[in-house]
């Protein structure tokens, strides 16, 4: 009895790492690196741009203040949507 | 070979396998390979998790074929023990790290598995690689499959120290902490590996941090509730230097998670940040040194250990590799753009707090390790004492505390003078009140350190209820929501900020109790006869009577003790110590008794205000004469006859007790430590808590300002 759940473990392990190797579907490949680093900080810009604006509502940021940031905000976030978008447009070209 | 022993050998071969797989699949860019990698993982969680369960059993079922099982357990110890018991072994504990190891990584690589294709292989061949090692320890130095052959009858049972609930939760909250932090490591490793450095593998592993953060927060303040109600509590910094040790990787922890986010917005700090990720990998496996190797005096400790030789070599070459990896990537690690931090921004407060964090860390090292150190050195094992750790402990707590209330009353960026003024303000006066209230109260002003950890935590919770006072006013005024709906909302569209501004005031409140019951704690020990009364703190206790009782594998004496102040009836409180056989055959059916472990159940009247806390410590040696008498008489009594004379003893100490010992402790705001771990678990689970996922959505470049207010509106 032990050994043949000594045997069915083993093999069932084995074939759980190796099925990648035989398996039809191709494996899963995952986001491109550039593309994860800037949803990466794209989620933290927009984070930023919440952030600063909960910090103007709540009195911490001068409206002066405020408005340049914002629009400095702004204007990353814009940039790294675009160039997400250029990742991704050459991922789904290839 | 048994079902057991064979899963624990497979796990070291698949172990290496898959780390080799994974780097293969990364280098070649084969991808099946790297997906073989990570299957690894899933089979080693797999293989461990039947080894698990088959230790596990063989406790539950009282299999003493198993050696572990012999020396960890016995018929009489109870069910809820025999399932903890398995963790009460040098063996057992270490199964239980590698498994809860492949389980956390499992869940990593299974949530990162469509993200992330540069770094999770080499992150995978990480993880495995302390599996490796864990792996090794298993199989060739801590075997828990060992058996016996012939299986003996009974087992030796479970260390009476260790019969506490808490030994269903603590280890595993602790190791759970532990091989967490690996994952942060070994992403940080894969970073530096792969020159990626920007935030991704921030991004990917920072709630990995967070949950570490939780576990080894709670898994410690659960080792204290514990001391506190068990063993006798030797105080701060006195309690165990394995406890210690574990705050290490916790304050790196602490300061990681604050300077992740300047990485993440601001592009800052990238090196620091690796520093801090590998040391806190670095401080956890250390923990886990010190535990297992019995190196240092401990509770933990249980008999000599041959693993403290390959747990340094692991160490070394954790340290030796990621200073070769942070140094031959050190232009990574540079931010991309010379950027000035504003002296009035979140940024700059985080940046303090974490130079006080790694302060503090390093002198619990220093304190820690310094009778290694000192051994070293002079070849004389000299230890510190609390004073040496309140010398530095103190003023940096009190400067944490502050900063932990400083924090959220900044923008990130830049925070104008007047808008820091008006921010401070509340909270200040706040912190004032509290201080002249305290006073006003009669706490005396010769504690200059707790009134300032007071201030502290009053300016921090000032703050916090103040940030969350200005939110609910700004969703009110766009939304005219009810407050308590509008708190929820705000609070669930900002998890990260308010989950972080409430662990602030779980902080806040344990450090209340921490400052309370450190600067005004009263401890007496009293030698009373029943009927006798000692005075402490106030209050008037008095010995009313002993009791005695016997139970299956103990003899439990104890003391019933009234508390009164000024004549009023405050509790009473019961106080018990249990006696636990040796095995030594010699000793006599009744004194082997007296001559094995003991263990002491304290008699506690908890409370917000104070707790008012007992332990006994019953006068044995006035029984000898008695106790010599019956061995004596009756040297090969068992069974039936055994527990008869065991109850004449435990009869006769309560009709003519002998005076006992005492020790009486009361102790302001204790219960402030464990309701402040509440609250920062629960600000932890709030921060942890995965926002709603943005829809991806592409657009003409002319609504690119639309498309990001609509994207915002989502995230």
């Amino acid at each position: 009895m032990q050994l043949f759940l000594v045997m069915l473990v083993l093999c069932g392990a084995a074939a759980l790492m190796a099925s990648p190797l035989y398996s039809k579907r191709r494996a899963g490949h995952g986001l491109d690196p550039e593309e994860a680093a800037l949803e990466a900080a794209r989620d933290a810009k927009f984070r930023e741009i919440r952030d600063a604006e909960l910090d103007f509502r709540t009195g911490k940021l001068s409206r002066e203040d405020y408005r340049a940031i914002d629009a400095s905000l702004r204007g990353e976030a814009i940039e790294l949507l675009r160039r997400l978008d250029a990742v991704r447009g050459k991922e789904a070209a290839a | 070979m048994t079902l057991g022993r064979a899963c624990v050998f497979l796990a070291l071969a698949i172990a290496p396998a898959g780390a080799l797989a994974s780097i293969y699949g990364a280098r070649s860019r084969r991808r099946e390979w790297v997906a073989v990698g990570r299957r690894s993982v899933y089979a080693l969680a797999a293989v461990l998790t039947v080894a698990f369960a088959v230790l596990e059993s063989a406790f539950l079922r009282s299999d003493f074929s198993f050696e572990v099982v012999a020396t960890h357990s016995s018929l009489a110890t109870p069910f809820f023990y025999k399932a903890a018991a398995m963790w009460s072994s040098q063996e057992g504990s270490l199964l239980l790290w590698m498994w809860l190891l492949s389980l956390w990584s499992s869940l990593v690589l299974f949530l990162t598995r469509n993200t992330l294709r540069e770094l999770a292989p080499y992150a995978t061949a990480v993880l495995l690689g302390f599996a490796t090692f864990f792996g090794s320890l298993v199989v060739f130095l801590a075997n828990p499959f060992q058996l016996l052959s012939p299986a003996p009858g009974d087992g030796t049972g479970l260390q009476p120290l260790l019969r506490h609930p808490s030994m269903m939760i603590h280890p595993p909250m602790l190791y759970s902490g532990y091989t967490l932090f690996t994952v942060p490591f070994a992403f940080a490793v894969a970073a530096l590996i792969t020159r990626r450095t920007d935030a991704a593998w921030i991004r990917a592993t920072r709630r990995f941090g967070l949950a570490a953060w939780c576990f080894l927060g709670i898994g410690i303040l659960i080792g204290a509730r514990w001391s506190w109600s068990e063993l006798g509590w030797g105080g701060y910094w006195a309690w165990d230097p394995v406890e210690n040790a574990a705050l290490m990787p916790w304050l790196a922890g602490t300061a990681f998670l604050h300077s992740f986010m300047v990485q993440e917005k601001r592009g800052l700090l990238k090196l620091w940040n690796v520093c801090l990720v590998l040391g806190a990998g670095i401080l956890a496996i250390l923990g886990t040194f010190l535990v297992r190797s019995g190196i240092l005096q401990s509770i933990h400790a249980f008999g000599g250990s041959t693993l403290g030789k390959p747990f340094l070599g692991f160490i070394a070459v954790l340290v030796l590799g990621s200073v070769a990896l942070v140094t031959s990537r050190r232009e990574y690690l540079r931010s991309p753009e010379a950027r000035s931090y504003s002296p009035l921004s979140r940024e700059s407060i985080f940046l303090l707090n974490n130079v006080l964090l790694v302060g503090l860390c390093f002198v619990i090292f220093w304190g820690t390790f310094f009778p290694l150190i000192s051994e070293a050195f002079t070849g004389n094992k000299a230890s510190v004492g609390p004073p040496w750790f309140d010398r530095y402990t103190v003023p940096l707590a009190i400067a944490l505390v502050f900063m932990s209330g400083l924090g959220p009353l900044m923008a990130w960026r830049k925070t104008t003078l007047a808008g820091a003024r008006r921010s401070v303000q509340a909270p200040a006066l706040f912190a004032i009140a509290v201080v002249v209230l305290l006073l006003v109260l009669g706490v005396p002003s010769s504690k200059p350190s707790a009134l300032a950890l007071f201030a502290g935590a009053a300016f921090a919770i000032g703050s916090v209820l103040q940030e969350l006072y200005r939110g609910v006013s700004v969703r009110r005024a766009t939304t005219s929501e009810a407050p308590p709906l509008a708190l929820v909302s705000v609070v669930r569209r900002n998890r990260r900020r308010y989950g972080g501004y409430i662990v602030h005031v779980g902080i806040a409140l344990l450090f209340i109790g921490v400052g309370a019951s450190a600067a005004f704690q009263h401890i007496r020990d009293v030698r009373l006869s029943p009927g006798q009364t000692a005075r402490i703190g106030g209050y008037d206790v008095r010995y009313l009577r002993a009791t005695s009782s016997v139970a299956p594998e103990k003899v439990v004496l104890g003391a019933v003790l009234d508390v009164s102040k000024n004549g009023k009836h405050v509790t009473t409180l019961r106080t018990t110590r249990g006696y636990y056989p040796s095995s030594d055959p010699t000793a006599g059916p009744v004194g082997q008794y007296f001559d094995g472990d003991s263990t002491t159940e304290v008699g506690l009247k908890a409370g917000l205000r104070r707790d008012i806390w007992t332990a006994v410590q019953p006068d044995v040696g006035a029984m000898q004469k008695m106790i010599d008498g019956i061995d004596k008489r009756f040297p090969l009594a068992q069974g039936d006859t055994q527990a008869l004379l065991l109850s004449a003893v435990a009869q006769r100490y309560v009709a003519a007790p002998p005076p006992a010992v005492f020790r009486l402790i009361v102790s302001p705001m204790v219960e402030w430590i464990w309701l402040g771990g509440i609250v920062l678990g629960l600000g932890g689970l709030i921060a942890i808590w995965p926002p709603p996922r943005a829809r991806r959505e592409r657009a003409p470049a002319s609504s690119w300002s639309a498309r990001l207010g609509r994207e915002l509106s989502r995230a």
